[in-house]
């Protein structure tokens, strides 16, 4: 398919640009394959303006005349507005972004035809492999090991080809488990905690059926990661009453019976489409200027965002004291594993590993918890909450956990070494982006569109020492502590580098933040400096004593 | 003096508590527990205290104080509760002034310092800096005597036609004879803020001295000759006010003004709804929807939110339209006071600074009586007289601190540190509720001033963001009061809640290392100083140097004696990166296991599996 014919009219004059806290700027419109650009045409201060036309979430368009308006929803939370003078443009227009934001087939994406005008230091795609990881766990422990049993995503097509496993454990054994568990997610290593040599390991639920199904390999497994004598716990992400609803379509939980050393804690976090309603509603509340405080306050309630946030925290929490409190072996599952299941998991490293917490160890954690671990991207990102279509698997899953780590960032503002911009471009980049990090559902479909040898790395990019530097917390130092973070209501704040990014004139906080920067960098000048004066002095006095003597 | 007594954790449900003794004094109540920690309560800050139903542990005593505060003590004997309460209770009432807190505290200080104190603030200067006395405006000597008005200052400035008789006239027709007076003057608009009571026009009475009054202040202003005229009320209630012979302008009986009602709530509303607010903000495993719904139903935000969109309706008029603005509620000291104060401040970046603060609260709140004894319940009074007026004023100003991080000098400390002494009644600015109460309360001669204090301690309250050049002169500040700037003040409401505060603080760490890089910058003079003179000594020595037999110095070997002295980098943050309350204990989730490990063994669990598989 050729994007040509589905542009019928690739540029127009005299278009009006509208943003909320910025000037109306008039320029010229053009549309590529990929792209909606905006330039002004003014020499003094030419502005230009591009747009993923991927990022496009929804579009709408009124005529006032011949002047018709677009008003253009993106999936970053932005809205644009376009005055286009003549009708038959502005409809061919709006028709031709109608059907480049939606294309279907995934390698017409941009990613396949973006080249990069940078020079690949490091390739992303190879960057954090499971190899590695493993290496670093077989310098403190010996009792796990790399499995090659999925290689070629046959036992389970939503986990990577190699999985660490107890080393006890053989790929014969591994394969009845997958049976045993829902989309063959058999219980893996999420982490390892050093200090005290307790396992988090995450899974799908067990298909136990209404006839109380067992699996002793199962069993053996889990169990595997115990300490003689020693209990673990399961955090079950579904109420009980769910869980055991889910044994009549063959699902369940672990029942104590054949899982006598574990004890099974029920945290309820929600489902996907109901993240995805509150998600719409939370936008919809902070994109409307007008409410009055008893309005926003309900509506902000109502949306019921923040107390997810607050369960998801404690869930995560809860994990990582197990871990590092009870010195307990975890266990974390919902139904499928791919969603709230890897939010409790990568939010409990979060919390226990000071390594999650620096850039390169956030973005292996991604990599490993999200990207392989099969969080379905696509089909969570597809579309983001201005959406009018009818929502089928689309949720805010992994906006959620950025959220999560944001308020947690809040809490400990030097204990990341990545700042607040760095977790906004990962959420960009998951809905829409020129890097095919974030495409596929899994590592299987990502094999199969050969994105490690067909599209670049989000990694390849950000990971060059010139854009790493706008991602950089002034304000960091090593904290190798475990961080517990306040979940009560009055400590958690709406995230307002999302969610009111463009509703509010920002420059004001940027400049404070900028001038917060220039204070620990002016610091770090004057004590080397004086660093350098006392060591001039002192090799002068030492000179001096030399002659003395 | 009671051992043994238990300091519960306020939001824990697992009944943590610390062990400890209590003590009384004079002054303070004083826990000291086992650790050694203290905690030192002033007995005027407490605002209420409670004995709760005899538990197996002990007598129950819950002490809320003004600050916000909460502590919860158990008593191990009812009889040593039942008399710490009756002596909190008689020691947190004074029913005089002479027995506060500011009378007997003696902070050291000699007799001229203590006049130099009380002399850090003058509002006369503060005139003259705003541009008036001047062609239009004088100081009026009518209330010298506090007769025209005992609640107004001796000296107050007004319009130059507005003759004595049209000055006695208007107060006559004003409630509490609260007349229009200046309450600043923008001198590049010429337009003033002028502040009053409310009329007693009731359904048609008229004045025309009082009329004469509003036409003087108008034609004060030769950019505009257009006033407004704020009615601070809801409409409502300004309304109600008639029937008893109150009420407000008519817009018909007075030429050239703007009549406008910006509903603010009165007193008894506020009062009820700081009230409110405590009790969702106390509520131990609070949810986000019942914090987000008691939060709305208390109606604080919304309130925060009026107050600040009528200052900046007030300062839009005077910077935009440069109209003069006379301001007035019922009596015009609560919401006239909030509003003058704030409005003044988005106009004039002054009041921005640490010592401009300090000079608007003493203008627009004490000398124009605000009643400070009343609201801050100082006296054992009419508890129906309290009300958080003056939080509101200092929640706003943090507010628009939030918007505009770099135009304040002052932080968020400094508010919390004026907030504290409002109550403490450790200094005698806030004693009384007029001018002429505290003149006759000798308090310039009995008390000492709280501004020197908060000076001495500049640093604290200093901002490091603050850049002096965030706006120039006289520009508006017009910050944005779309509802969803407005935050719930956790650092003034759990300020003694230390779990719920980020355990890494940001501001204290920007704070710290704003204030090391002045002394780096000191050290870095000092050293070059050094360097040079030494440089100037061993130039001599250099050239006999090479004279001799050059010859390596071991400096790399040697460790020079300066190195040992060089300060580890960042001594101060050391501190702030400790990571308090960094363990689970603190936090409400740890509650879940720890409840759930107390129960039964996993053997148990296996018996019950196996008997139920036999059953």
């Amino acid at each position: 398919m050729e994007f040509a014919e589905l542009i019928k009219t690739p540029r127009a004059d005299n278009v009006v640009l509208h943003r909320p806290f910025h000037p109306a700027v008039e320029g010229t419109l053009c549309l590529t394959g990929h792209h909606l650009i905006f330039s002004s045409r003014r020499q003094d201060n030419a502005e230009e303006l591009w747009l993923l036309h991927s990022n496009i979430d929804s579009i709408e368009k009124r005529f006032v005349g011949s002047l018709g308006t677009i008003v253009i929803k993106c999936k970053d939370l932005r809205i644009i507005q376009l005055d286009i003078p003549g009708m038959e443009e502005c409809l061919n227009i709006a028709s031709s972004i109608e059907a480049l934001s939606t294309l279907d087939s995934v390698t017409l994406m941009y990613p396949f035809f973006y080249r990069p005008m940078f020079e690949v230091l490091e390739d992303g795609w190879s960057s954090f492999l499971l190899e590695q990881e493993f290496e670093l766990l077989s310098s403190v422990t010996n009792e796990w090991r790399l499995s090659c049993v999925n290689k070629e995503f046959s036992v389970c097509p939503s986990y990577p080809p190699v999985v660490i496993v107890p080393k006890c454990i053989d790929d014969e054994a591994l394969r009845k488990v997958a049976l045993f568990r829902h989309g063959g997610r058999f219980p893996v290593l999420s982490y390892y905690h050093k200090k005290n040599g307790m396992a988090m390991m995450r899974s799908s639920q067990p298909l136990t059926g209404t006839n109380g199904r067992r699996c002793k390999e199962d069993e053996k497994l889990v169990n595997a990661t115990l300490r003689s004598g020693r209990r673990g716990f399961v955090i079950d992400t579904r109420p009980l009453n769910v869980a055991q609803q889910a044994r009549a379509k063959g699902g369940g939980f672990e029942q104590e019976v054949h899982y006598p050393q574990w004890r099974r804690i029920h945290k309820y976090i929600e489902r996907f489409n109901i993240l995805q309603e509150s998600f719409i509603k939370l936008v919809e509340a902070c994109n409307d200027q007008s409410h009055n405080m008893d309005r926003w306050l309900s509506k902000l309630e109502a949306s019921n965002w923040l107390t997810h946030i607050k369960e998801l925290l404690t869930a995560a929490c809860l994990a990582a004291q197990c871990i590092d409190r009870e010195s307990a072996s975890v266990l974390v599952h919902g139904s499928e594993g791919t969603d709230s299941t890897l939010q409790v998991t990568s939010l409990a490293q979060i919390i226990l590993d000071p390594r999650c917490r620096t850039i390169r160890g956030f973005e292996a954690l991604i990599v490993r918890e999200w990207l392989q671990a099969g969080h379905p991207f696509q089909q969570r990102c597809a579309q983001s909450a201005y959406s009018n279509s009818k929502q089928k698997w689309e949720a805010p899953v992994f906006l959620l956990f950025l959220e999560c780590v944001w308020q947690i960032h809040r809490q400990f503002p030097c204990s990341f070494e990545f700042n607040e911009q760095f977790l906004i471009l990962l959420f960009e980049h998951a809905y829409a982006s020129q890097f095919g990090t974030f495409l596929g559902n899994n590592e299987n479909e990502r094999a199969k569109l050969k994105l490690p040898q067909k599209t670049m790395s989000l990694w390849s990019w950000v990971n060059r020492p010139e854009e790493l530097s706008r991602f950089q917390n002034p304000l960091y130092e090593a904290n190798s502590l475990v961080i517990w973070p306040s979940v009560a209501p009055q400590s958690l704040q709406l995230w307002e580098g999302v969610f009111l990014r463009w509703n509010r004139p920002s420059k004001f906080l940027e400049e404070a933040e900028e001038e917060r920067i220039n204070i620990i960098k002016y610091n770090k000048e004057l004590q080397a400096k004086v660093n350098a004066l006392r060591r001039q002095l002192a090799e002068m006095e030492t000179d001096e004593e030399v002659r003395e003597e | 003096q009671v051992e043994q007594v238990k300091l519960l954790d306020r939001f824990s449900t697992s009944n943590k508590s610390l062990t400890g003794t209590l003590y009384l004094t004079a002054t303070h109540l004083l826990f000291i527990d086992s650790s050694q920690r203290e905690t030192w309560i002033l007995h005027h800050h407490i605002a209420a205290v409670e004995k709760l139903p005899l538990t197996t542990s002990g007598c129950p005593l819950v002490i809320q104080c003004k600050n916000f505060r909460i502590v919860h003590f158990v008593v191990p004997r009812e009889r040593d509760c039942h008399d710490i309460y009756n002596s909190l209770l008689q020691l947190s009432r004074t029913a005089k002034y002479e027995e506060l807190y500011a009378f007997s505290y003696n902070p050291k200080q000699n007799e001229s310092e203590q006049v130099k104190g009380w002399q850090l603030i003058d509002l006369a200067e503060e005139y003259k800096r705003m541009g008036v006395p001047n062609a239009y405006w004088q100081l009026s000597d009518a209330n010298r005597d506090y007769k025209i008005c005992e609640t107004y200052p001796r000296e107050l400035y007004v319009p130059r036609t507005a003759s004595k008789p049209i000055i006695v006239g208007s107060s006559k027709f004003r409630s509490k004879g609260r007349f229009p007076v200046l309450s600043y003057y923008h001198k590049n608009k010429e337009a003033a803020i002028c502040r009053c009571s409310q009329p007693l026009s009731g359904f048609s009475a008229r004045c025309l001295e009082d009329e004469h009054m509003l036409q003087a202040i108008s034609k004060a202003n030769p950019s505009n000759r257009y006033m407004y005229v704020m009615d601070t009320r809801p409409k409502l209630n300004a309304m109600a006010n008639r029937a008893a012979g109150k009420g407000y302008e008519n817009e018909d009986n007075y030429s050239n003004i703007r009549f406008q009602f910006v509903g603010i709530e009165n007193i008894h509303v506020m009062r009820s709804s700081l009230q409110k607010l405590l009790e969702v903000s106390g509520t131990r495993g609070l949810s986000v929807n019942d914090f987000l719904s008691g939060l709305e139903n208390s109606g604080w935000l919304r309130h925060i939110k009026a107050v600040l969109d009528a200052a900046v309706f007030l300062a839009k008029a005077i910077a935009v339209e440069s109209a003069s603005v006379l301001v007035h509620c019922s009596d015009g000291w609560d919401r006239t006071s909030q509003v003058c104060s704030l409005g003044a401040l988005l106009l004039d970046s002054y009041y921005r600074t640490i010592k401009g603060f300090m000079v608007l609260i003493e203008k627009d709140w004490i000398s124009f009586g605000h009643k400070f004894s009343d609201r801050c319940c100082q006296l054992d009074g009419d508890p129906k007289e309290i009300s958080p007026v003056f939080t509101q004023f200092l929640e706003s100003v943090w507010n628009l601190t939030e918007q505009f991080p770099q135009a304040f000098e002052y932080n968020e400390a400094f508010l919390l540190q004026i907030h504290e002494h409002v109550h403490s009644c450790q200094f005698g600015n806030f004693l009384g509720n007029c001018q002429k109460e505290r003149e006759e309360l000798k308090l310039k001669e009995k008390t000492y001033s709280l501004w020197p204090f908060l000076l001495a301690e500049r640093k604290k309250y200093q901002n490091p963001l603050y850049n002096p050049d965030f706006s120039p002169e006289l520009t508006l500040l017009e910050p944005n009061t779309v509802s969803f700037n407005f935050k719930f003040w956790r650092n003034m409401y759990h300020q003694f809640d230390r779990s719920m505060h980020p355990r890494q603080s940001m501001f204290n760490l920007i704070m710290n290392t704003s204030e090391q890089n002045k002394q780096l910058e000191e050290d870095i003079k000092e050293l070059e100083a050094k360097i040079k003179q030494r440089n100037g000594q061993s130039d001599v020595v250099l050239v006999k140097e090479q004279e001799q037999t050059a010859h390596p110095a071991p400096v790399a070997l040697k460790t020079p004696p300066c190195f040992q002295k060089e300060q580890p980098p960042m001594p101060v943050n050391d501190a702030v990166r400790t990571i308090e309350g960094s363990n689970t204990a603190d936090n409400r989730y740890s509650e879940l296991v720890s409840e759930f490990s107390k129960a039964e063994p996993a053997v148990v669990s296996l018996e019950y599996g196996v008997a139920r598989m036999t059953c």
